[in-house]
């Protein structure tokens, strides 16, 4: 006979344990990466105002806050909140992909896809290739490792020094599309894990991921263009 | 019609498997699709080899028994059709068909294209249903459905658990499946009291079973033959954050 449903404590999985969970915590630090990557676009986007602005934008990420925080303290708070986002996202995406991976040990001869898209079927890929761009990123505008002349201090010029190589404007291009496609399907799919489905929103939704990834896209790749382009020098 | 099938075959759950060729002079387009296989399955038997083992029982598009990959397609090409219900004039003459079972850790092989579901039979009995208590039927307007409601709850009731979500699942994932079975009781004021105890039973059910993560792809409501919405999955993300947090 069946016995009442009740939540027994053992059998309640916790966020990180449930598959439904950890793909809510891919969404959750999804969005949190998701307006980082508008925000910081809408703040390159300065670049185009000419050097003293965009430098002033740099010093200004430094000094916002001021004089309730130090120098560079808010920064960190956001750089904190940004890696914690990446490495969770990270960690629910190899979980779940682990969990999908085993849960079909034995492949078809042949499975027609029909619905799906291109931008989800290369998420996991896409990811990877996003986070070793990030990396190079890192390491030619904020470390000066990889960048042909850096100045610190001086964001507009080490910009424009690295852009001007034509593969690294290539490669940061490439690296936009991937982020694009990573952005519409999961701009979309954030919406459907986080259940934040309402019948009115499903008309729309899938438009407007698709026209803000491509906003994202655009505005991105705006700047390499324009640095080969000759119009920022 | 003459169609040329490559048939997956496989004596036992722990047997390797392998596609057989068989040639069938003497179709029809009358024919559903099991009715092929029933054919060709005579012409087996009367050759003194083992007949094609494959599930099915209503053959009306119900019950949810029938179900293989034909031609990368769960239940074949026509939408919202169920295998039994798939007729051969869908296919041209002389067409070359392969047929699989459904292919999941969670769905092992049982014989040939019968797989064993009682994975799904587990999650339902871990909580898809209402701890009513039997009597006389209580007074129809004691309890108002809103017809929106009930509508909705009649579309994710229409699931007949054939397993073809997880089949199209490039994850392998029964979120369409658990999700039918969450909506259409938490729409219902019937299933209210239990509701957030349900979703994660079910859920919890769902991972032992060991079917993998939804990723948005969408495939499971293409296959559906009940043509179940991906909402539903919404709906059943949304109850479980609900019932992890209030
Ligand atoms: S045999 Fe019942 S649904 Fe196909």
């Amino acid at each position: 006979m069946a016995q009442p449903l009740a939540v027994q404590p053992s059998a309640t999985p916790s966020l990180a344990r449930s598959l439904i969970g950890m793909k809510a915590i891919m969404a959750t630090s999804g969005v949190i990466l998701f307006l980082f990557v508008v925000g910081h676009l809408l703040g390159n986007l300065k670049v185009f105002q000419g050097p003293e602005h965009f430098n002033a934008y740099a010093e200004g990420l430094r000094t916002v806050g001021a004089p309730f925080l130090g120098r560079g303290q808010l920064l960190w708070v956001v750089r904190v909140v940004l890696l914690f986002a990446l490495g969770a996202h990270i960690w629910a995406a190899i979980a779940v992909t682990r969990a999908s991976w085993r849960a079909r040990p034995i492949g078809y001869q042949r499975l027609e896809s029909t619905h799906t898209t291109y931008a989800a079927r290369t998420m996991r890929w896409g990811g990877v290739i996003i986070l070793l761009y990030v990396i190079y990123h890192l390491l030619d505008f904020t470390f000066g490792r990889v960048n042909p002349s850096f100045i610190p201090g001086d964001a507009y010029h080490n910009v424009v020094a690295s852009f001007r190589l034509w593969p690294v404007s290539a490669f940061y291009g490439v690296a936009m599309v991937v982020v694009g496609l990573h952005v519409y399907h999961g701009v979309w799919s954030a919406l459907q894990t986080l259940g934040l489905h309402r019948a009115p929103t499903e008309r729309w939704r899938r438009g407007a991921a698709g026209v803000i990834a491509a906003a994202i896209v655009a505005g991105y790749v705006a700047i390499p263009a324009a640095v080969l382009a000759g119009w920022l020098r | 019609m003459k169609l040329t099938l490559h048939v997956w075959r496989q004596a036992g759950p722990s047997a390797r498997g392998r596609f057989v060729r068989y040639d069938v002079p003497d179709g029809s387009p009358d024919m559903s699709f099991l009715e092929l296989l029933d054919v060709l399955n005579q012409q087996l038997i009367a050759r003194k080899e083992e007949p094609i083992a494959f599930d099915h029982d209503c053959r009306e598009g119900i019950c949810g028994a029938c179900g293989m990959v034909i031609n990368g397609r769960p239940h074949g090409p026509q939408r919202a059709t169920t295998a039994c219900q798939l007729h051969l004039r869908h296919f041209a003459d002389g067409a070359e068909i392969w047929i699989e079972p459904w292919r999941a850790r969670a769905f092992p092989i049982v014989k040939d294209l019968v797989v064993d579901r009682a994975a799904f039979d587990r999650i339902v009995q871990a909580g898809g249903f209402i701890t009513a208590r039997t009597g006389s039927a209580p007074e129809a307007n004691s309890i108002l459905v809103p017809k929106p409601a009930a509508d909705l709850a009649m579309d994710a009731a229409a699931c007949i658990g054939c397993g073809a979500c997880v089949a199209a699942c490039p994850n392998a994932s029964a979120m369409l499946f658990v999700a039918a079975k969450v909506s259409h009781l938490g729409l219902l004021p019937q299933g209210q009291p239990e509701r957030d105890a349900r979703v994660m039973q079910l859920v919890a059910q769902m991972d032992a079973e060991g079917f993998g993560a939804c990723s948005n792809h969408g495939e499971c409501m293409a296959a559906c033959p009940k043509e179940i919405s991906i909402d539903f999955i919404a709906r059943l993300n949304r109850d479980y954050i609900r019932g992890t947090f209030l």
